[in-house]
């Protein structure tokens, strides 16, 4: 029982995570493998703020979004630009090469063992809930994601603007010429995108140790949710990622060697049987 | 360039040559399925790296002479590539980069867990070992001709499969394969055997690489391994013949030289990354290539 | 088309070969540190040792001997292939003589063979396995400051004898992790003790969320955590979230160094005992030696691996100029028949399997309000005489050693 709620907390990062790539694919068809090095920046925002301007984790969950957001834009303006009329995949390659660069660099200046960062006063402690004793920050981050999960997603399929964005993505130049700035919405998308990232990155900072490398094995298993989820689909990614979170949580337990690899085995089984993956929706024939 | 390498290791350090030419081994046979066939693999590492465990578990413990070894190392991949290829190549674009992935990572995660890898410590100490009961490969020298041939062998193997009606129908499914499936030809069938036959030779240079280092590893088997592989062959030039054997040199030569720099590997890679893809595209070989106007 | 080949070829050997160095004249000691210096196992090692290093070339006076002594380093990143490359091309190019502290005992077992191939020495101060001067011991390694065996014996047996009679196992799952677990765990059925479980992580693990909580599921009375730097210190960061030790366990760190309690801070920390060979406020020239240090380190105190390099290092160069030559098989019989003598660990002995023997110390960290400052961390619970502290020699199934 602790286990599934263990699994929920990571799933809960596993579904930011996937909800920003998601929504960087879905709406872009850019494949940013820059997200993990974008989610690690974020909690190295976070401790820069504490350490250089005493700012607190609170303000962090502002702060860092916001900047590693503006990196994101500059990015997206100045390289990921180019690539569009090419194959994805060169997308790809970019995205892998930045994340390697700002991977290193933190890395050469950090070193890899991981800087402190401790829990919000308000939210140490926990609760005995019987069957476990859950602290009371890893409660906050599962309702927190899944308030962020859910805001973007309404964003997204329900309101005006999010239909502009999806109708840009099908259409590019008849959305143009109702008069909306298409490139401008694609590099805010793209934007919003990474500060999603940056957040799950602030939101690890307190319990996982601030390294360059935190991203780095993540970013392949985000990807895995995102496929298995359904390209394009932001549901599927929310869906998937909370509960792949919840499988692996399981699996630790039962065979915990095999944790890191069981995402992997669904990924394969699901796109041999649905290749568009389970909220997938088919109409995109790549 | 048959001469130059020959001549080579008595210039320069032959341990590090004969990295530079394993690599360059599996990076020719990578470029076969991306240069060529316009299949980006993400997962390419596991047959380097299971041709290593092989290779090294069957010299080791079982003994085998290198030669057999290496065969056998070969072998494994081999298996591995049709096995994973028949059910990958239907994908396309991310999706098979993405199911590549997958299995690269069940394979990984077998070789982190299975007793005869070593989990972390890899296997180690593998023989040398006596080639063909004729050269003895503790001398650095026999060991580098050794792999020298091995070497050309695969690049030969490439080269004729790229200079011959099999290659022609290659470049056709890259160029457009529904046009090429209505001429008749299975595109699917030769995918197939274009992947296995890359897996293969990749297999091949990770066997000859346990046995010259006399160590398998998870490295060779982590995903990392895959992205580096597509880093050579974009630096070099996808789809060039010298292509991936010029940008595994340039490679290794600056792993090595930047070593002790630690981090700083990560960065350059990074940064060439970057640069090839937004205006360098065609790689060292392929822009000499445009330069002279000839096919490299 | 092939000419242009051989041209393509030259310039890409040309820019290849250019990072290979040119041969070094012998005559010239040239020591190589090769530790982990970017991951998890930096700070207890990592340019630490260089320094310590370096302390012992200046001590020893080699200048005024008119030795001279040369210090490279580099950085093995736990992996052992890239420790193995690192280490070819030192022994075979770099004419480096011998190689020093190789933390991370999968990389300092390749190590000890390629080292025992080439005839050169190795001396291990940050690798923990026993299996080095065990099933694996060569007459080229040494294996200085500590071992797995000498850690669970301190350690589990002082546990055990307080009570702690019920343990669970947090492990690494590679060759150190292993070494301990299993050395750990004789000990404590040894003393009366069981094992109720076990669970292994992979190295580096960043969450221990799930394995905790097994942990406590378990309810065992002590969880032995099998692993080293960041995994300790993050399995204890996050035992303490989980309200671990409130709810009545007991975490004993099996392989603790000063930096990993300098990182957590004493209230995370205190209370752990550990079994180490150094610590640098033990008596006066400990400390002169550790002021000396923290002025070079980043105001960082020694550890005992930084220790055991500089007391490896001092012996080292002491056999050498006693025989003077550097070849290393010669020298590490040398080593092994001349006693030790310095001021960090005191008089010792090297034994036939390779095996520096010196007294271990029972450590407990203190309370917050016990220290003085910072890096005042430890209290002396008991001294492990020299005897006493390492596995007998007869038991370690060593080749080298004639029963």
């Amino acid at each position: 029982m602790g286990q599934l709620l263990i699994g929920l907390i990571n799933g809960a990062f596993y579904a930011m995570l996937s909800l920003g790539l998601a929504v960087i694919f879905g709406l872009l068809n850019i494949i940013n493998f820059a997200h993990g090095a974008q989610y690690m920046l974020g909690a190295f925002v976070a401790y820069f703020a504490l350490q250089w301007a005493g700012l607190g984790y609170w303000w962090s969950l502002l702060l860092a979004p916001i900047a590693v957001g503006l990196f994101g834009i500059v990015l997206e303006r100045t390289m990921l630009k180019r690539l569009y009329h090419l194959d994805h995949l060169y997308g790809l390659l970019l995205t892998f090469g930045i994340a390697l660069i700002v991977q290193g660099v933190f890395r050469h200046e950090y070193g890899s063992s991981g800087l402190p960062y401790g829990i919000p006063s308000q939210l140490s402690g926990g609760y005995n809930l019987g069957f476990m004793f859950l602290p009371t920050y890893r409660a906050w981050v599962i309702v927190f994601s899944l308030a962020v999960c859910l805001a973007t997603w309404y964003v997204i399929e329900r309101t005006r603007l999010g239909s502009s964005l999806r109708a840009a993505t099908e259409n590019p130049a008849l959305v143009q010429a109702f008069g909306i700035n298409v490139p401008r919405m694609i590099t805010l998308t793209y934007g919003f995108g990474v500060a999603l990232a940056a957040l799950a990155g602030v939101l690890a900072a307190p319990i996982y140790q601030v390294n360059p490398l935190m991203g780095a094995d993540l970013i392949i298993v985000v990807f895995a949710v995102v496929v298995i989820g359904g390209l394009g689909s932001i549901m599927g990614s929310i869906v998937t990622g909370f509960a792949l979170g919840v499988v692996e949580g399981f699996t630790k337990f039962f065979y915990p060697e095999a944790s890191n690899t069981v995402i992997f085995v669904i990924m394969a089984v699901v796109l041999l049987v649905r290749p568009s993956g389970l909220f997938g929706r088919s109409t995109r024939a790549r | 360039m048959v001469a130059v390498l020959v001549l080579a290791p008595f210039f320069v350090y032959p341990v590090f040559l004969m990295k530079a030419l394993c690599f360059a081994l599996f990076a020719c046979a990578f470029n076969l399925l991306i240069g060529y066939v316009g299949l980006l693999s993400f997962g390419h590492a596991v047959f380097l790296g299971g041709a290593g465990y092989g290779s090294a578990h069957a010299a080791k413990v079982w003994g085998f002479p290198p030669e057999a070894a290496i065969l056998f190392g070969t072998l494994v991949a081999a298996a591995l590539g049709v096995v994973i290829g028949a059910l990958t190549i239907r994908s396309r674009g991310i999706y098979f980069a993405n199911i590549t992935l997958a299995f690269a990572q069940m394979v990984y995660f077998f070789a982190v867990q299975a007793k005869f890898t070593g989990g972390e410590d890899g296997i180690q100490s593998v023989p040398r070992g006596v080639f063909l009961g004729l050269l003895d490969l503790r001398r650095p020298l026999t060991m580098y001709f050794v792999v020298l041939a091995i070497f050309l062998l695969g690049f030969l193997i490439v080269y004729r499969a790229i200079h011959s009606p099999f290659g022609q129908v290659l470049k056709a499914i890259r160029e457009n394969e529904p046009r090429a499936i209505s001429l008749g030809y299975r595109a699917e069938h030769y995918k197939l055997i274009v992947f296995a036959l890359s897996a293969t030779l990749s297999g091949l240079a990770g066997a000859t690489k346990a046995i010259v280092f006399q160590l398998a590893s998870l490295t060779d088997v982590h995903w990392t391994m895959s992205g580096e592989v597509v880093l050579m062959t974009l630096l070099g030039g996808l789809g060039t013949v010298f292509g991936p054997v010029v940008g595994a040199f340039i490679m290794i030569g600056l792993e090595n030289y930047l070593a002790t720099l630690g981090a700083w590997v990560t960065i350059v890679q990074g940064v060439i990354f970057v640069v090839c893809v937004l205006i360098f595209r065609r790689g060292v070989v392929g822009e000499l290539g445009r330069l002279l106007r000839r096919p490299l | 088309m092939k000419v242009l080949g051989i041209a393509i070829l030259v310039a890409a050997l040309a820019v290849a070969a250019v990072p290979v160095h040119a041969q070094v004249s012998d005559g010239v000691i040239k020591i190589g540190v090769l530790n982990d210096q970017s991951s998890l196992y930096a700070d207890l090692a990592g340019q630490g040792s260089v320094v310590a290093a370096r302390m012992a070339v200046e001590d020893f006076g080699a200048d005024k001997k008119g030795m001279k002594v040369e210090i490279v380093s580099a950085d093995h990143q736990n992996k052992p292939d890239v420790g193995s490359s690192i280490a070819r091309q030192w022994l075979d190019v770099d004419k480096v003589d011998v190689i020093v502290d190789v933390p991370n005992s999968g990389v300092a077992l390749a190590l000890n063979q390629i080292v025992r191939e080439k005839g050169k020495a190795l001396l291990i101060s940050g690798a923990a396995t026993a299996d080095l001067t065990g099933k694996a011991c060569s007459p080229n390694t040494i294996h200085w400051t500590y071992d797995t065996w000498a850690l669970a014996n301190g350690t589990g047996n002082a546990i055990v004898k307080t009570g702690g009679d019920t343990w669970f196992f947090l492990t690494a799952d590679y060759a150190f992790g292993h070494a301990l677990e299993r050395d750990t765990e004789a000990v404590v059925v040894k003393a009366g003790g069981k094992v109720l479980g076990k669970v292994r992580h992979p190295l580096n693990t960043q969450d221990f969320s799930s394995f905790l909580l097994q942990a406590q599921a378990s309810k065992a009375k002590i969880i032995g955590l099998a692993n080293a730097g960041g995994d300790t210190t993050n399995a204890i960061k996050q035992a303490a979230e989980f309200g671990v030790v409130k709810g009545g366990q007991n975490l004993a760190g099996l392989l603790v160094f000063i930096t990993d309690v300098h990182a957590l801070g004493l209230d995370k920390a205190q209370g752990l005992i550990m079994t180490e060979t150094f610590y640098w406020d033990m008596n006066d020239k400990a400390r002169a030696f550790a002021k000396k240090f923290a002025e070079r380190d980043r105001q960082i105190h020694p550890t005992m691996i930084h220790a055991g390099v500089y007391s490896a290092t001092l012996h080292y160069l002491k056999a050498v100029e006693a025989l003077k030559s550097d070849d290393g098989t010669k020298v590490i019989a040398k080593m092994k028949e001349m006693p030790t003598d310095d001021p960090l660990f005191g008089k010792g002995t090297i034994r036939a399997d390779g095996r520096k023997v010196h007294p271990a110390y029972l450590f407990e960290v203190k309370k917050p309000s016990e220290s003085k400052g910072p890096w005042d961390y430890y209290k002396l619970r008991s001294t492990i005489p020299a005897e006493q502290a390492f596995r007998p020699i007869d038991q370690g199934d060593c080749p080298l050693v004639k029963k």
